[in-house]
Order: structure tokens, then C-alpha cells, then sequence
């Protein structure tokens, strides 16, 4: 799959130049749809390592991501009188940093939405992530890693996260992206994009993040999914309104704007903007 | 001289610690975060900053520390590491480029132009033909299109202004901002914590032996989610005046936040809490609701946030007959201690800035009588709030005025 490239600004790419030297995990923050989880899989990409993804849940426990005993399979097992109970190790499930400590290469470890868990999360891998290295109780080994995988950590900041946890991590927010990284990135994603009809949809999606009391923002993602509607419809540019931007309503806000009361508010806004023209 | 700075940072407040520091300090002797401020900044900030609330007061120090001390940083030819020497070095050149290099006077000679330009360059430069920066004809810079240009910063690419730290484009991030609606998520986040605590599963003991018995004997595990929006809030707002923007807010995060809630409840007082209080402000004088009968209804779980600004006459708190709409028999203090003995979590959140309030005596003692527990509206202190509620006030008897 030819996958477009992921724009890196320059304080971006040193946190992860930084992250690989200093062999610490990387934290990023940053308002959804501004490609968090993405940086991961360009990073791997571009690494040439693989990548190991462990997306988190409210449920999800720090155990989950170094191995899980499964006690349970074992007692079914054993009220069966199957043979492979004797050796606890068949019931040792692997799990993310495992697999990522015992590869032959530099993996990259993306552990997607920390924040998204139990509050002693972060706290229970502390120790992992110093040392790279775990012990399996049940059968009395330790995982160490053969080479330090590089860990990127997401978080929309639902929580916060310890302080010890943070003093171990790098940590970058990402901005909102400004208008010349912004063409930039659609460019990667639709590199034969019409230069007016990109200029005009920039100009929208910008005044629209301008527009006070928005419930949701429209974010990167969704102007990407707009600007692929539109140019599957190939609309010429002053189907926009490019002239008069703010008199019509951008086609297609569908993509854009994904909350009624923000529909609202922006038709209301183009009303009282006709009004004072008049 | 790094150690200055350190010191500068935590005395700014921000929580850096020793071990962070280490970090920066091997970040920079492996060539990470050197060569210029711009790329300094950055790194640093990578290392000693987790929070983007505080990257604006960050920014800040770091403008008071290191402006007029640019050029102990990055202007100094010694502190150019060798390897970067290597880079431009001159057998890498094609015959035309070592042709072009004599025409400027030979290498010794534009190794020494650009330790002088160095000297001189204050600003930024993009373009031109001396000045080293981006995309030029100067010999030095990158992007640019001199053939034996030097290329002075990392690989090619944007760079932006200078001094991104002296735009202060975390301003809005900032957590001791007053909250308004920029900020409201943030401070709906953190409204979150305090129903959102503790994992999530545990057995249906139930289920559990009436699966295994289905299965035969084998064991089937059941796992039910543990109850959540179990939270019960009772919101008092000041209303009237300077209060009706802050308390309208208020209301807007709280309800917000109502599907973290299993109840949420909010009344109006003015000024101070008296006998009764009042569900919908245009009917504030026939649909009141009295304290006692709050306290009936109400279960202790409850958690109660007071939303004032406290700024009145003292005797509107502590004498009867002090409030400035009606005559109260007994003195507002009073009330407020009997809605704390029962509503033993309580906060008080205030939208006036946290210097006033030690030179406001109704703030200072509406503030003893809340046992310290105000917190300033935004969202640092929304977020201390939250954390105190987690925890009972200390009851004490409701006639033990201070």
C-alpha cells in the first residue's frame, strides 16, 4: 500500500530524533485528528522497523501489554484432562512489549490513548519501560529486551498522568497545523490537488475554525475527508464561493461539521452575514 | 550555566525535576538539541516540560533567561562540533565548486567570513545573498543555492521565526487563565475525574454459577462492568451583577458534563447563602426552595460546589439582618455551616483573581468558613477542586464560628 507521506515539522522530528538517541518513550498530546497515532506508523515506516500497536481501553491493564496467565483455560483444561496442563507455560499469552522486547530488531511500540485507562496504569509499566525488562512469575523467567524498541505514547488528556511517569518520557503536544503545513499535508495525501480549489478549501476550513462557539472544530482528518468528497465530485473552485466564501454554505459540510447545534450556528452565521451585505 | 537555568525554571514554578535535568544535559553532549537556540528551545522544552498547559509560562522564562544571552549559545564558533566541521569538508567538493571556494578566497578564508557573518547575523534571514539563513545565495545556510554553501541547522526543510517562544502561542493553554470558552474542554476533562476513578470489572458471582452449572460443571467465568455515574452533584450559584457571566459558564460546563453525572442539581443564591435559595432566577421570589428542605432532599452524597465571587460587606456573612435583599434572621455563616455539616463535600469555586482575595475581607473569611476549600475558576483550580471533593471536609459543630 502506498501510504502518503507524514508531514514532520521540526520540533516533531527532533522529539523523535531525540526519543530514538535517548532511547526514553515519547508522550504525545495534541487536539484530536492532528495525526497522533499516525506519527507511529510513519515512524515505523520510515524505521523500517515493525510496529506493534496496543490501543487502550478503560478496561485495559498493564499486565495485558507483558504477558497474561490464563488461569482459566487451565482449569478447563484440566477438568478435561488434556495433556498440555502440566506445562503452565501453554497458558502464558503473550502480549505487546513481549512480542516487542523478543523481536530481532528495533520495534516500534505504539501504546495508543494511555489515558483512556485506570489511573495506575502508567504507573504499573514504570518500571518496564526503565528497565526494558519483566519477569514472568509463573514460570520464574525474565523478558529482557534484545534491542530497545522505540515507544510512542498517545494521550488526549483525559486523565492526567502521573509525574513519575512523565519524568520518564519525552513529551510533545502537537499543534494545530498552521497554513503552509497544512497544504503541505494535503498535498501528501492528494498530491494532484487543483491549486485554487485548495486554496479556496483551506480558506473555508481556516474561517471555520474561526467561528466562535463551535462544539467541535473541524480537524485535519475531516478536511482531508472533505477535500476527498470533493474532489470525487470534481467541483471546480467557485463552486466553493472562493469570491464570496462566507455567502454560501461550503458544500458538503456533512464532513466537516458533525454536530447539529454547530450546523446551526454556522447557517445562522452566514444568515446575519447576507443580512449586513445587503 | 544550564544550571541557571534550571534554577530559573523550577523558581518560575515549573515542576522540573533533577532526573529530567540529566536528561537534557545527555541530550546535549549526544548532539541532540545543539547547534542553535531554536533547536535548544525545543529540546528543552522536550525534556522538562509534560504538560502543554504550562508551555506559555515556559516560554516566558525562557525569553527572560536567554534573550541577550544568544550569543553565549549559538554564535560562538567554538561550540560547533567537529563532526559538523566534517561535514563541510572540502575534498567532498567537485573541481567547479573548489573553483567557486577560490573565487571567494580560498576555504581558510570562508571558514573565517563565516565565523564573522556568525558574529554579526542578530536575526533570522530568509533569502538574500549575504546574511546566513534559508533558501539564499550566501555560502551559508541551508536550502540555498551556492554550490559550497555550508549548510548551518538540521536537514533542509522549514524552519520557523526565530523566536517562536517570544510569540507565546501557548497562551490559551494555560491553566491559570480565567475559564472561558476556549479552555471549557479542558476544564470538562478534568469535571471527568471526578467520576471516572478505578477499573472497571468485577465478578458476577451470580452469573457466574448459574454459566458454570449450564456448563455442566465447567467453570464460565461471568465479569460484569462495576457501576459508574454514581456522582451526584449540587451546584449553588451566585447570581446577579459581575456573577451572572461567571455563573452562566458555570452551568454550561456543568451541564456539559451531565452524562458523567447521575444527578446534577443547581440553585441560585445572591450575594451570600441565606434561609432559601432558588431553582430558576426569573421566579426567584416565588420559587424558592429553603435550606433544611435542600438538606431533606438531598442525600449526603452529594457533592456541593458554591460558585461565587464572596465580595460583599462582611456583615452580609456574619451578622443577621445583613443581607442586602431581605431580613435574615439568622446570620448567613450559619447556613452555610449547617449545608456543610451535611454535605460534608464541598467546594468553593471563585472567579475573582486568587491576589484579591487575602485583601477582601468577605473573601478571607468566607474562605476560613469553607476550611480553605476555594478554588479559583479556571481550570487549575477547577482541578484542585475536583481533588479536594474526592475527600470530606473535617465536620466540625455548625456554631463554631471562627
Amino acid at each position: 500500500m502506498n501510504k502518503p507521506d507524514y508531514i514532520l515539522t521540526d520540533d516533531l522530528q527532533l522529539a523523535v530524533d531525540a526519543a530514538i538517541t535517548l532511547e526514553r518513550p515519547l508522550l504525545v498530546k495534541g487536539e484530536p485528528g492532528t495525526g497522533k497515532t499516525e506519527l507511529a506508523i510513519d515512524v515505523a515506516r520510515r524505521l523500517n522497523a515493525p510496529l506493534l500497536q496496543w490501543h487502550i481501553k478503560s478496561s485495559t491493564k498493564a499486565n495485558q501489554g507483558l504477558y497474561e496467565y490464563d488461569a482459566v483455560s487451565r482449569l478447563r483444561d484440566s477438568q478435561l484432562g488434556e495433556a498440555r496442563v502440566k506445562d503452565i507455560a501453554n497458558y502464558i499469552l503473550h502480549g505487546v512489549l513481549w512480542d516487542a522486547f523478543t523481536t530481532d530488531e528495533r520495534a516500534v511500540v505504539l501504546i495508543d490513548e494511555i489515558d483512556k485507562a485506570d489511573i495506575e496504569f502508567p504507573n504499573d509499566l514504570l518500571q518496564e519501560l526503565d528497565r526494558m525488562s519483566f519477569d514472568v512469575y509463573e514460570t520464574r523467567e525474565t523478558i529482557t529486551a534484545k534491542h530497545r524498541p522505540l515507544i510512542i505514547i498517545t494521550s488526549n488528556n483525559e486523565k492526567e498522568l502521573p509525574d513519575a511517569f512523565l519524568r520518564r518520557c519525552f513529551f510533545h503536544y502537537i499543534e494545530f497545523p498552521d497554513r503552509s503545513t497544512m497544504s503541505q499535508i494535503v498535498h501528501a495525501h492528494f498530491p494532484d490537488v487543483k491549486k485554487d480549489l485548495l486554496k479556496a478549501a483551506l480558506e473555508v476550513f481556516f474561517d471555520l475554525r474561526e467561528v466562535p462557539g463551535l462544539k467541535k472544530k473541524p480537524s485535519t482528518s475531516e478536511l482531508l475527508d472533505w477535500l476527498k468528497l470533493l474532489i470525487a465530485d470534481d467541483l471546480p473552485a467557485d463552486a466553493l464561493g472562493a469570491e464570496e466564501l462566507r455567502t454560501v454554505l461550503p458544500r458538503m459540510h456533512g464532513a466537516l461539521l458533525k454536530n447539529e447545534q454547530d450546523i446551526h450556528l454556522f447557517e445562522r452565521l452566514i444568515f446575519l452575514h447576507k443580512q449586513r451585505q445587503r | 550555566m544550564l544550571l541557571d537555568y534550571f534554577y530559573q525554571l523550577r523558581k518560575a514554578g515549573l515542576p522540573v525535576s533533577t532526573s529530567e535535568y540529566l536528561q537534557l544535559l545527555d541530550g546535549l553532549s549526544q548532539h541532540v538539541g545543539v547547534l542553535d537556540l531554536q533547536r535548544f528551545y525545543q529540546f528543552s522544552r522536550l525534556c522538562l516540560i509534560k504538560d502543554e498547559s504550562l508551555y506559555d509560562r515556559f516560554d516566558q522564562v525562557f525569553n527572560e533567561y536567554w534573550s541577550g544571552r544568544e550569543s553565549s549559545f549559538d554564535l560562538n564558533i567554538d561550540a560547533i562540533p567537529d563532526d559538523w566541521l566534517k561535514l563541510a569538508d572540502k575534498d567532498a567538493l567537485t573541481e567547479e565548486q573548489k573553483a567557486l571556494v577560490e573565487s571567494l578566497g580560498g576555504w581558510d578564508k570562508l571558514m573565517e567570513t563565516l565565523a564573522k557573518r556568525l558574529e554579526e547575523q542578530t536575526e533570522e534571514h530568509h533569502g538574500g545573498s549575504k546574511w546566513i539563513g534559508t533558501r539564499g545565495t550566501s555560502p551559508f545556510g541551508h536550502s540555498g543555492f551556492n554550490p559550497e554553501g555550508i549548510r548551518i541547522g538540521g536537514p533542509g526543510g522549514q524552519r520557523r521565526a526565530l523566536k517562536v517562544w517570544e510569540q507565546r502561542r501557548y497562551q490559551d493553554l494555560d491553566g491559570t487563565k480565567e475559564l472561558g470558552t476556549r479552555n471549557f474542554k479542558v476544564a470538562l476533562r478534568s469535571l471527568r475525574k471526578l467520576t471516572r476513578d478505578g477499573a472497571a470489572d468485577t465478578l458476577d458471582l451470580k452469573n457466574t454459577i448459574r454459566a458454570t452449572a449450564h456448563n455442566a460443571g465447567l467453570l464460565d467465568l461471568k465479569m460484569r462492568a462495576e457501576r459508574r455515574n454514581n456522582v451526584n452533584v449540587l451546584l449553588l450559584l451566585d447570581i446577579g451583577g459581575s456573577m451572572d457571566y461567571h455563573s452562566a459558564l458555570c452551568e454550561q460546563l456543568f451541564s456539559a458534563a451531565r452524562a458523567e453525572f447521575k444527578h446534577l442539581e443547581h440553585f441560585y443564591f445572591h450575594n451570600f447563602i441565606y434561609e432559601k435559595v432558588w431553582r430558576r432566577n426569573q421566579r426567584r421570589h416565588t420559587d424558592t426552595v429553603s435550606i433544611p428542605e435542600l438538606i431533606r432532599t438531598y442525600g449526603k452524597k452529594y457533592k456541593l460546589i458554591f460558585v461565587g465571587d464572596a465580595t460583599m460587606s462582611p456583615y452580609e456573612i456574619a451578622a443577621a439582618g445583613g443581607s442586602v435583599e431581605h431580613w435574615n434572621e439568622e446570620p448567613g455563616a450559619i447556613w452555610l455551616q449547617r449545608l456543610q455539616q451535611h454535605f460534608n463535600h464541598n467546594v468553593w469555586l471563585n472567579p475573582e483573581k486568587d491576589t484579591y482575595w487575602d485583601s477582601t475581607p468577605s473573601i478571607r473569611m468566607t474562605r476560613q468558613l469553607m476550611h480553605d476549600r476555594m478554588y479559583s475558576l479556571n481550570v487549575m483550580g477547577i482541578q484542585a477542586a475536583i481533588d479536594a471533593l474526592k475527600t470530606p471536609m473535617v465536620a466540625r459543630s455548625p456554631l463554631d464560628s471562627e
